[in-house]
């Protein structure tokens, strides 16, 4: 039996204030997830002590499902039906599966119609990427519910930093498929950087070395007063550990004088004695070589001097892409103050020597990589929670790739760069190719190539009603909206004629909205009632959180910001929704709530815009600048 | 909310082409502290619709300001001058964008021998820049026929150091 917990005398929070709050590291080899729990922040294990959840999903012929360990102890006898690295096909599009589909051992569907490409799996189920995600977010959330003894009320899932819009709302859709609610995609370098600690007092640029086991990205940050501005990011797509075992595998299979073909079963085996070779290598200098796969027999040593010699142009091309990453970011390598480790792979000392070299400073380790960016993320899903209270955090991400529209000859226009700060509005006039056109095709894509056939088609949609004028007279305001998760939202207007268009940025091969709600209907396996049910109670937890905000707000700005006119008007509104509360009706009270949301609309503007005011103003310069 | 006052008013500054760019990233912190969709995590979707325009407005506008070119530009704007695509330009400064274009080709020529002289290319090139920007504050607002060619000039200078990081990009093979 779990003892029961209590807190210090004085420092007891009311534990129905406490939410419960998670960091998830949704990780393309390994899931993890991290939370406070006792005060303390860990990184959550499962009933059998296990902190790494891989990232595998097995089906099975009954409809059951398998996740983590036991599904990828299973997986070889059973490929087919496993999925594993399932990160690299979210937000991927038919021909990216078609692809990586080679390198996979799953059956791949495509719909004709260009949807999202699908897996076949044991009984002709056919899963998506995204539902795959989802499962591995449900078995950490199971264990966290378990661990914390109650329902998550927020999770912050961590996504790479160059991650494209269409890959972080897949990344979204699979946590409200999990039934989560996602208080923010947290760029994964951005959580290694919080998880030191380094936000508190330490003003500068931080490097973060993430060298995972096929992946390898560098990121550089800047920190000041707690706020974190991702500057530039980069990597190598094809760089991990992976690469390294791969090295000392051909390194036996060169000395061995071994002549004949190798086969994939001798391969895969070399790579399993060459890992354990490696992760010797971090702490002996030297190890014992002693290699029988299948006719091929070896026995040796490998000293680490030889072995850094072996990965030494891999950890060269780690160091040029952190050279690369220095300039885009325009900073000095002086200016770079700390340089944070990531990844299993940077266990590895001679990775850890060239990067103190290039940085010209101790890297910091402490620690675990593999644990780091859960622990971070789940140190902001506290603060965001509203679990800490004067918190002075703010992490402020850039876009990760440029966003554009196609134009005339298929090249792609950049609307927003990358880099730019987020979330970002921006608007752009385009005019018609030929006289009388009265529609035109908005396509949106993103990347940094001038061919839109090198970038990636995020949305396609007409604006049409355009009226019929010389070609280069009217004009097509088209706006691009981006929030702080770097999720997009496009729409367009003839500007003499007011038509509009506007499309919420779900990739060709994203989830639909009806989709999703056919999922999660599925997925409770409800009763019909069931199901209104749970939208009743919604509805009245909604609605009450709306009320609460107005009357929290009207207690604090009421009287400074609006009139007694003003003030008896959303009132009335208030008095209204709370007549409808009991209602059974679920759509009564969400008209209700929503007419107050509109009412308070002008009201929350101006405390937006008092609050904006107030942030520089009252202060003396002297104060600001401290 | 109101989206339509200047970033001059929304950073509390006098309008002017001279800003102290660490206060001025000072104050953007502070805003952002107020405004980001962060702060209302957990707030109602009115909260994060309007924290998310407040905070896009002043990402544009730290962006603007930040940037001398953009600066000057956006206080053209704010005088009613709109910046033309293909204006007509004084010959003489013409003509000398074309010596510094083909100096420029010559250092490239040269392979990584030609990077110190590429650096001394650098800094000459900033130094008319820093002339232009000069020329900038000594006519803005009293001249802005002036203030509008000193931006022109601006334009293709800012070209140019973007073709000297490419060159430089270019030697070093990065």
């Amino acid at each position: 039996m779990a003892l029961l917990q209590i807190t210090e005398p004085g420092q007891a929070l009311d534990p129905h204030q406490r939410k419960r709050a998670a960091g998830i590291d949704l990780g393309t080899t390994n899931s993890l997830i991290a939370s406070y729990r006792g005060g303390e922040l860990m990184t959550l294990p499962d009933l059998d002590g296990e902190h790494l959840l891989p990232s595998v999903v097995r089906y099975l012929s009954g409809g059951g499902i398998e996740v983590g360990k036991v599904a990828l102890t299973n997986a070889r006898q059973d490929s087919i039906n496993t999925v594993s690295s399932v990160k690299r096909l979210m937000g991927r599009g038919v021909e990216d599966v078609r692809t990586l589909g080679e390198q996979l051992p799953n059956t791949f569907i495509v719909d004709e119609d260009g949807g999202m490409p699908l897996i076949e799996v044991a009984g002709g189920q056919r899963v998506s990427p995204v539902e795959v995600s989802a499962s591995i977010l449900k078995a950490l959330a199971n264990r966290a519910e378990a661990s914390l003894a109650g329902a998550l009320d927020g999770v912050v899932i961590t996504v790479p930093a160059y991650f494209d819009d269409a890959q972080r709302q897949a990344t979204k859709d699979a946590a409200r498929l999990a039934n989560l609610n996602v208080l923010r995609l947290l760029n994964e370098p951005t959580a290694a950087a919080v998880a030191y600690g380094l936000d508190s007092g330490a003003e500068g640029v931080v490097a973060i070395y993430d060298l995972g086991g096929g992946t390898f990205d560098i990121s550089l940050l800047r920190l000041n007063q707690g706020v974190f501005e991702v500057l530039a990011t980069g990597g190598d797509s094809a760089l991990g550990g992976d690469d390294f075992d791969q090295a000392i595998a051909e390194w036996i299979i060169s000395e061995s004088g071994y002549t004949e073909k190798i086969s994939v079963q001798q391969f895969r085996g070399l790579m399993t004695d060459a890992r354990a070779i490696k992760e010797q290598l971090s702490t002996a200098d030297s190890v014992a070589v002693n290699i029988q796969e299948q006719g091929l027999t070896y026995s040796s040593t490998l000293t680490r001097d030889a072995f850094n010699d072996l990965v030494a142009p891999l950890i060269a091309r780690s160091v040029k892409a952190c050279r690369r990453a220095v300039r885009d970011a325009e900073v000095a390598l002086d200016d770079i103050f700390s340089v944070v480790l990531v990844g299993g792979s940077t266990r590895v000392p001679a990775v850890v020597d060239a990067v103190g070299q290039f940085f010209h400073c101790q890297p910091l380790n402490s620690i675990d990589p593999d644990r780091v960016v859960a622990l971070g993320a789940a140190i902001q899903a506290n603060v965001l929670v509203g679990n800490k209270s004067d918190d002075e955090m703010l992490l402020l991400d850039v876009l990760p790739l440029s966003l554009g529209l196609e134009t005339i000859g298929g090249l792609a226009e950049k609307v927003i760069h990358r880099n730019t700060a987020i979330p970002v509005s921006k608007a752009q006039e385009f005019t018609t190719y030929k006289d009388g056109q009265t529609a035109m095709l908005i396509h949106v894509v993103q990347g940094e190539r001038e061919l839109v056939s090198d970038c990636r088609s995020l949305a396609r949609f007409e604006l049409r009603g355009i009226p019929p004028m010389v070609a280069g007279a009217a004009k097509i305001g088209v706006l691009f909206q981006v929030d702080a998760d770097g999720l997009l939202s496009v729409s367009a207007t003839e500007l003499g004629s007011g038509v509009q268009a506007h499309v919420e940025v779900k990739p060709s091969y994203g989830l639909s909205e009806t989709e999703i709600t056919t999922m999660l209907k599925a997925s409770f396996e409800y009763a019909a009632q069931d199901v209104e049910a749970r939208s009743l109670t919604e509805a009245r937890v909604d609605a009450e959180r709306v009320k609460d905000a107005v009357i929290n707000a009207l207690s604090i700005d009421g009287e400074r910001l609006l009139t007694l006119e003003e003030r008896a008007a959303i009132q009335a509104r208030i008095d209204a929704l709370d007549a409808v509360m009991d209602s059974t009706r679920g759509r009564d009270i969400t008209n209700h709530m929503e007419t107050l949301a509109k009412a308070t609309d002008e009201f929350a503007a101006r405390r937006m815009d008092d609050s904006v005011r107030s942030a520089l103003s009252g202060k003396s310069l002297a104060e600001v600048e401290r | 909310m109101d989206l339509k006052q200047n970033f001059f008013e929304l950073f509390q500054r006098e309008p002017g082409f001279d800003v102290d760019l660490d206060l001025l990233a000072i104050q953007y912190r502070e805003l952002q502290k107020t405004a980001h969709p962060d702060r209302f995590a957990t707030g109602t979707d009115q909260e994060k619709r309007f924290a998310a325009q407040m905070a896009a407005k002043i990402n544009e506008g730290y962006d603007t300001l930040k940037h001398p070119l953009k600066r000057a530009i956006y206080l053209l704007e704010q005088s009613s001058i709109q910046i033309e695509y293909n204006p007509t330009l004084d010959p003489m400064f013409l003509m000398e964008q074309i010596e510094l274009r083909e100096e420029m080709e010559d250092i490239g020529d040269a392979g990584e021998e030609g990077l110190p002289r590429l650096d001394e290319f650098r800094l000459k090139t900033k130094a008319v820049l820093a002339g232009l920007e000069a020329e900038f504050v000594g006519a803005y607002p009293a001249s802005l026929g002036k203030a509008e060619q000193a931006v022109y000039k601006m334009q293709f200078i800012h070209k140019l150091l973007s073709e000297v990081k490419l060159l430089e990009e270019k030697i070093l093979d990065y």
